[in-house]
């Protein structure tokens, strides 16, 4: 796509990496599986670092460890769960930092890629969030319960009761795993657009003529300005999937009376 | 025939432009009422915090919360966008 002289490439050049090991076959290895190892190895390594000495008083790996651990605790389970949502802390924790670790890839240098760009992982952990609310539900209430709660609103009139309990019943079923992935996946991508947007205008810029070079400055400002904001948006977007994941998994557990 | 030819590749510059209008028209149509709604609950959200900061970190959760769930319609016009091909 040719745009006022520049030349932006299509949206599947930005996103779609060529296969680096078992190319041709279904198991292909390409630069956004190897972001995914990688997230998988570092907050596996991270918290197992963090435990390997442990003492009374942390310090360093193991203070971060422990201060990310009292933030999923304090921010997310009790505000969303509640005190006997406990159980779920190893989930949501690893689930934050996977989450964040795919995503700093975004900014960092010569890989400037967020994993989650591509859908797959997104679209995994919702339906993997999906699952848990469900099952957490069906578990504590009772199946017929469990559907009544979720999907006929208390206090309203009865002639528009059907209307409403359709409305829930896409809101709760469909929409709410569908929103999760999009939610992730979009805001990464279009992260990663924008970004590689300004790259190619400052560097347009830059080979343009002589003079013309002083008008780079102002688009790699903001292109500088961008890279910090999203450093904000990959742990924003980490911090909103988790919390929504607790609230789901708090609304199966204690139902709206 | 060469006729024919032109109206052919006329067509396709004319899909392919109402495409490029429709995706604007799409992402701008979904970007209206989330950027009202994103202001609505950050505005007041500020508004709840200024009057009574010792419970801003509650507020602040459910403030994200809210984006959260307001941005998402905006999102879903932005990837409708990219499906939409001409």
């Amino acid at each position: 796509m040719t745009l006022l002289g520049l030349d932006f490439p299509p949206i599947s050049h930005v996103t779609r990496w060529p296969d680096i090991f078992f190319d041709g076959t279904p198991f292909a290895i390409n630069k956004t599986v190897l972001i995914y190892f990688a997230s998988v190895l570092i907050t596996l390594g991270f918290f197992f670092y963090a435990a390997r000495r442990r003492e009374l008083v942390p310090r360093g790996v193991q203070n971060m460890a422990e201060s990310s651990i009292d933030f999923v605790r304090e921010g997310i389970i009790l505000q969303t769960i509640g005190p006997d949502g406990m159980g779920y802390l190893p989930l949501l924790t690893t689930m934050f930092f996977f989450i964040f670790f795919i995503n700093i890839f975004e900014i960092l240098p010569f890989i400037q890629f967020p994993g989650n760009a591509r859908i797959a992982v997104p679209m995994f952990l919702a339906i993997l969030v999906w699952f848990m609310f469900n099952i957490v539900g069906i578990a504590r209430q009772g199946f017929g319960h469990y559907i009544k709660s979720s999907v006929v609103p208390p206090d309203v009139p009865k002639p528009i009761l059907p209307l409403l309990v359709f409305i829930e019943f896409i809101s709760v079923f469909l929409v709410r795993p569908f929103s999760l992935a999009i939610r992730l996946f979009a805001n990464m991508l279009a992260g990663h657009l924008i970004l590689v947007t300004f790259a190619i205008l400052s560097s347009a810029i830059f080979g343009a003529a002589v003079y013309f070079r002083i008008g780079a400055a102002f688009p790699f400002a903001l292109l500088v300005a961008l890279t910090a904001f999203e450093i904000l948006v990959s742990a924003l977007q980490a911090f909103i999937f988790t919390i929504l994941t607790g609230v789901y998994i708090g609304l199966s557990m204690h139902p709206e009376h | 025939m060469h006729d024919f030819l032109l109206a052919a590749q006329q067509a396709g510059e004319l899909a392919k432009g109402l495409t490029a209008i429709g995706r604007g028209i799409v992402y701008g149509g979904a970007a209206i009422g989330p950027g009202i709604g994103i202001g609505l609950v950050v505005g007041n959200a500020i508004t709840a915090m200024a009057r009574q900061p010792e419970s801003a970190g509650t507020v602040r959760t459910t403030m994200f919360l809210g984006i959260a769930f307001t941005e998402a319609l905006a999102l879903f016009g932005f990837v409708l966008a990219f499906i939409i091909s001409g």
